[in-house]
């Protein structure tokens, strides 16, 4: 069986830090869990928090008046999820509901940011990171803008 | 049925008979058309047909049907065009042309002991099923069989039943949508994003892809980033085939005609020339 260190360096996120950067980060990380259909988070709340996904499956969504739950996008094992705990004002943007009994390595973002702070070595490798992963996920959401499956054939 | 068997020639049609319609999605239906009497449908997975309704004009259609299954000849068809709508209007016993099989189909039985990872978008389905049925059918040749479907929304995700066949007989199977409610339990995103978390064995994997050609593009990117080799990633591509049989060169891509030289192509093959963006 792995141990929290051992799952946060193996992880495609944090892969390639440092020890002594994934000391600092694994001293602000716990295992958690959350069965199929429960919230991580909601809009609004404090966005104290991200997650690295172990196991399951965790949803993006937004709630439209009048249409109910809308799912922005879904988010598999070795991915991160949430953003907002970097930046102000801290706030979580969208909804987090667990799409199957999940498996999550929970962050302390406060805890993560203040070491940021001081560490600016972290800082930027995190940020780097980080980075690299909303450019993957901003392109997919313009590809995903696109509509490619509206149509197809021109005859 | 074959270009070389139709006594006429490739461009006469067949009259073949619809024999039985479904639909699948609001815009979405598959016939199975009877061939003419003595004649057998006859195909690999990859080829398509020209197939038309009377006076609705013809177009060129990848056959979905089982290439195991000689009797009727199987399309999946989405009405969007005057053609295509014609085409779905068709009732069962009425009469539509036929001209064809035409063009190269997928390596099915060249990959035999790879990985085949199989990505469809929308309607790129259909032209993959043929193949799916056909690894399906000798499942020990091959090694991990991998779908990963995409579409608009789970309402036009296409053959769910027999998706969850295939899956029941080896095939893994990842579906994902553009757009869903809360109670869809599969993925919501775009398929390139499922080819990054897939765990796959670069060497050992063959891909086949079907679908919008800039969902494959990026698709293709995505494998190619994971490391799969551009000689064994094979496309399906779709542009103006109107003869189906290379003569006509309304289906040019570069210095091959899509109808003759395609539809399936290598991506070696192919990707300097789709970075022409004239052609």
């Amino acid at each position: 069986m792995q141990t929290l260190d051992e799952l946060i360096a193996r992880s495609p996120v944090f892969a390639g830090l440092a020890a002594a950067q994934l000391e600092l980060i694994s001293a602000c990380a716990v295992n958690e869990h959350f069965a199929a259909g429960s919230y991580l988070f909601h809009e609004g709340e404090p966005a104290d928090r991200f997650y690295l996904i172990r196991e399951g499956a965790i949803a993006l969504e937004v709630n439209v008046p009048g249409h109910g739950s809308h799912v922005l996008e879904t988010l598999g094992e070795g991915e991160v999820v949430g953003w907002s705990w970097l930046f102000e004002p801290y706030r979580w943007q969208f909804d987090g509901r667990a799409v199957s009994s999940t498996r999550v390595i929970g962050f302390d973002g406060a805890c993560l940011r203040g070491k940021c702070d001081s560490d600016h070595e972290l800082g930027y490798a995190l940020m780097r990171r980080f980075a690299a992963s909303m450019l993957a996920r901003l392109q997919a959401t313009r590809l995903q803008l696109l509509d490619v499956y509206g149509d197809v054939h021109v005859a | 049925m074959s270009p070389e068997g139709v006594a006429a020639g490739p461009m006469v049609p067949a009259q073949f008979t619809v024999a039985a319609k479904r639909r699948h999605t609001a815009d979405t239906w598959t016939l199975e058309l009877e061939p003419p009497p003595g004649e057998r449908s006859q195909f690999v997975p990859g080829q398509f047909t020209m197939l038309s309704a009377f006076g609705a004009g013809e177009v060129p259609i990848s056959i979905s049907g089982d290439p195991a299954d000689e009797g009727r000849l199987v399309h999946t068809v989405r009405a969007v065009g005057a053609a295509t709508r014609a085409i779905c209007a068709a009732r069962e016993g009425q009469v539509l042309q036929v001209r064809g099989p035409f063009g190269r189909p997928w390596p099915v039985q060249e990959v035999a002991g790879a990985d085949v990872l199989i990505l469809a978008g929308g309607i790129g389905l259909p032209p993959l099923r043929p193949a799916i049925l056909a690894l399906l059918s000798d499942r020990a040749r091959y090694g991990r069989l991998r779908l990963l479907y995409g579409s608009r929304s789970p309402e036009q995700l296409l053959y769910p039943e027999e998706i969850e066949q295939w899956s029941a007989h080896g095939l893994e199977v990842e579906l994902t949508v553009d757009s869903a409610g809360p109670e869809w339990l599969g993925h919501v995103g775009v398929v390139p994003r499922l080819v990054h978390r897939a765990e796959l064995d670069a060497q050992a994997t063959v891909a086949m892809l079907c679908g919008p050609e800039v969902m494959m593009r990026f698709a293709v990117a995505a494998l190619l980033e994971r490391g799969i080799d551009a000689g064994r990633v094979y496309v399906s591509m779709e542009r103006n085939m109107q003869c189906g049989i290379g003569h006509c060169g309304h289906c040019q891509l570069g210095p091959t005609l899509v109808c003759r030289d395609g539809p399936v192509y290598s991506w070696s093959a192919l990707e300097r020339w789709l970075a022409i963006r004239e052609l």
